[in-house]
């Protein structure tokens, strides 16, 4: 197994907490892992850190083997999902415009009309990007991050208010690119079933790191779903 | 006369385009700021017996960098550090005018704009100033709308979005100083904010939205500077009200539901 991902004691302090505590763990190529935890685990934290939006860590984090404090040419394999991409509602670009916006190279332009088609929004392809749904918006951010045929397709929280049709497809296209396209998947999620289902591996995180590992073993020990479930709803009840 | 057409079709373009920027990175009052700024520079150099356009060029590219610095440094909301940099211009202008002996008619030409006037070193200095920055724009044009449009994505993507913003402030800062001389110091942020505004309403994809908006404001300025010279009166005042009847236009088109797409 080709290891891709190193992260190595990561700690990442802010001025009144601790974000990450000392967390250690290794992502292989074609891995799906499920990064759980509840709000405030660190996962927001963790990507914003792999992704180089945070550069005040303690401990090292690898991709091919390479610290990526010396290197950002990583980021060139990398696709990245947003929770919710932040942009102004009348932005006057429609979903093509956002798509050749991943683009590298503009001679790579035929391959829009590809990928819209294989996310099943090619119809919407001269809509601007606020007035799609949530959902439908998901998949042009998806399909802006497939452009660079990325090795690594990294996505947080991704179904937030978003409805359940579009969910369904949306894992299903997730699935695809891990089993057919062989891309590496990190995605964060709230849905343990959804985790269940879809991802080989799960880290579970609270700060620290709880459980990483194979997704059977994970979900096979009543005991360690039962902590995670309690303390997400602690945290549920904590914010209402 | 043609000279004036001449430059202000070109100043009409470059101040559509770099507002389309800065309107969608809610930074429209920018170019204002940046114009009473230039006020600080244009008395200085009226007081230092210096051309005050090249002194106002000075003052407006080092204020507007200045102050994007103290408000990435400090973390002070965008329109603050604006109004801080727009006062600060004036309050500069003003003593220096003071310390100088008053108001003269140079001020005034400043304040408001004198196309007509226009001479043809100016010209020549405004055709190049808007050829450079739209080449630079046309070249960057991808990591300037990618930056603009959500900046964590395009630092993921591997664009330099810090040096981009400091790069936009730069070209904002030229293209308000060289645009004086059409609208002057007080209309400065209708033709960047105005005709954008009003193309954005159509609903289109970005390009197409940056030719409406250079559209409209070819003709506000063209229209503008013709109907001034024939009855005599001020070409600043005419283009910016003929902008703001096209943006009417616009919002009636829209309510009566001719423009579906919102």
């Amino acid at each position: 197994m080709l290891k891709i991902v190193e992260i190595e004691n990561l700690t990442v302090q802010y001025p009144d907490v601790k974000a990450l505590d000392d967390v250690s763990f290794e992502i292989n190529q074609g891995d799906f892992l499920g990064i759980i935890g509840p709000n405030g685990a660190g996962k927001s934290t963790l990507f914003d850190s792999m992704l180089g939006l945070n550069t005040k860590y303690k401990g090292t984090i690898k991709f091919f083997g390479e610290d990526i404090r010396k290197s950002k040419n990583y980021l060139k394999e990398i696709g990245y999902v947003p929770q919710k991409p932040i942009f102004e509602k009348n932005f006057p670009v429609t979903v093509t415009d956002v798509v050749r916006m991943g683009l590298r190279n503009e001679s790579d332009e035929n391959k829009i009309d590809e990928i819209l088609q294989q996310l099943w929004i090619h119809e919407l392809r001269n809509r601007r990007i606020g007035e799609l749904s949530g959902g439908q918006q998901q998949r042009v951010f998806i399909a802006k991050a497939l452009i660079i045929n990325p090795r690594i397709l990294i996505l947080d929280e991704p179904v937030t208010g978003i409805d359940q049709q579009s969910i369904d497809l949306f894992y299903s296209i997730l699935r695809e690119l891990n089993s057919k396209q062989k891309i590496t998947i990190i995605w964060s999620s709230h849905d343990l079933d959804a985790v269940n289902q879809l991802a080989n591996h799960v880290a579970c995180l609270n700060r620290t790191l709880f459980f990483h590992g194979e997704s059977e073993k994970f979900f096979s020990n009543d005991e360690l779903v039962k902590q995670y479930s309690e303390a997400s709803m602690q945290e549920h009840m904590h914010h209402h | 006369m043609h000279r004036a057409l001449i430059s202000g079709i070109a100043i009409a373009i470059l101040c559509s385009v770099i507002g389309l920027f800065l309107v969608l990175r809610r930074y429209s009052l920018f170019g204002d700021a940046i114009a009473h700024s230039s006020f600080g520079g244009i008395a200085l150099g009226l007081l230092a017996g210096v051309y005050p356009l090249w002194t106002a060029y000075g003052v407006s590219i080092a204020s507007a960098l200045i102050i994007t610095k103290i408000k990435d440094r400090y973390n002070i909301s965008g329109d603050a550090s604006i109004a801080v940099l727009l006062s600060s211009g004036i309050a500069v202008g003003l003593v220096i005018i003071g310390l100088s002996g008053g108001f003269t008619i140079d001020i005034f030409s400043f304040l408001f704009g004198s196309i007509l006037l226009v001479s043809v070193n100016d010209t020549v200095l405004i055709l190049s100033l808007t050829g450079g920055i739209l080449i630079v724009i046309l070249l960057l044009y991808r990591q300037i709308l990618y930056s603009t449009f959500n900046e964590e994505q395009a630092k993921v993507s591997g664009i330099p979005v810090e040096k981009i913003n400091y790069l936009i402030v730069f070209m904002a800062g030229i293209t308000v100083v060289t645009s004086i001389q059409l609208v002057g110091v007080l209309l400065i942020s209708a033709l960047f904010v105005i005709p954008n505004v009003t193309a954005i309403m159509y609903g289109k994809g970005f390009k197409q939205t940056a030719i409406i908006s250079m559209s409209f404001s070819i003709f506000s300025v063209v229209v503008g500077i013709l109907l001034s010279y024939i009855f005599d009166i001020t070409p600043a005042g005419t283009i910016v009200l003929l902008a703001i009847s096209l943006l009417a236009g616009t919002m009636g088109i829209k309510s009566s539901g001719l423009l579906s797409k919102s």
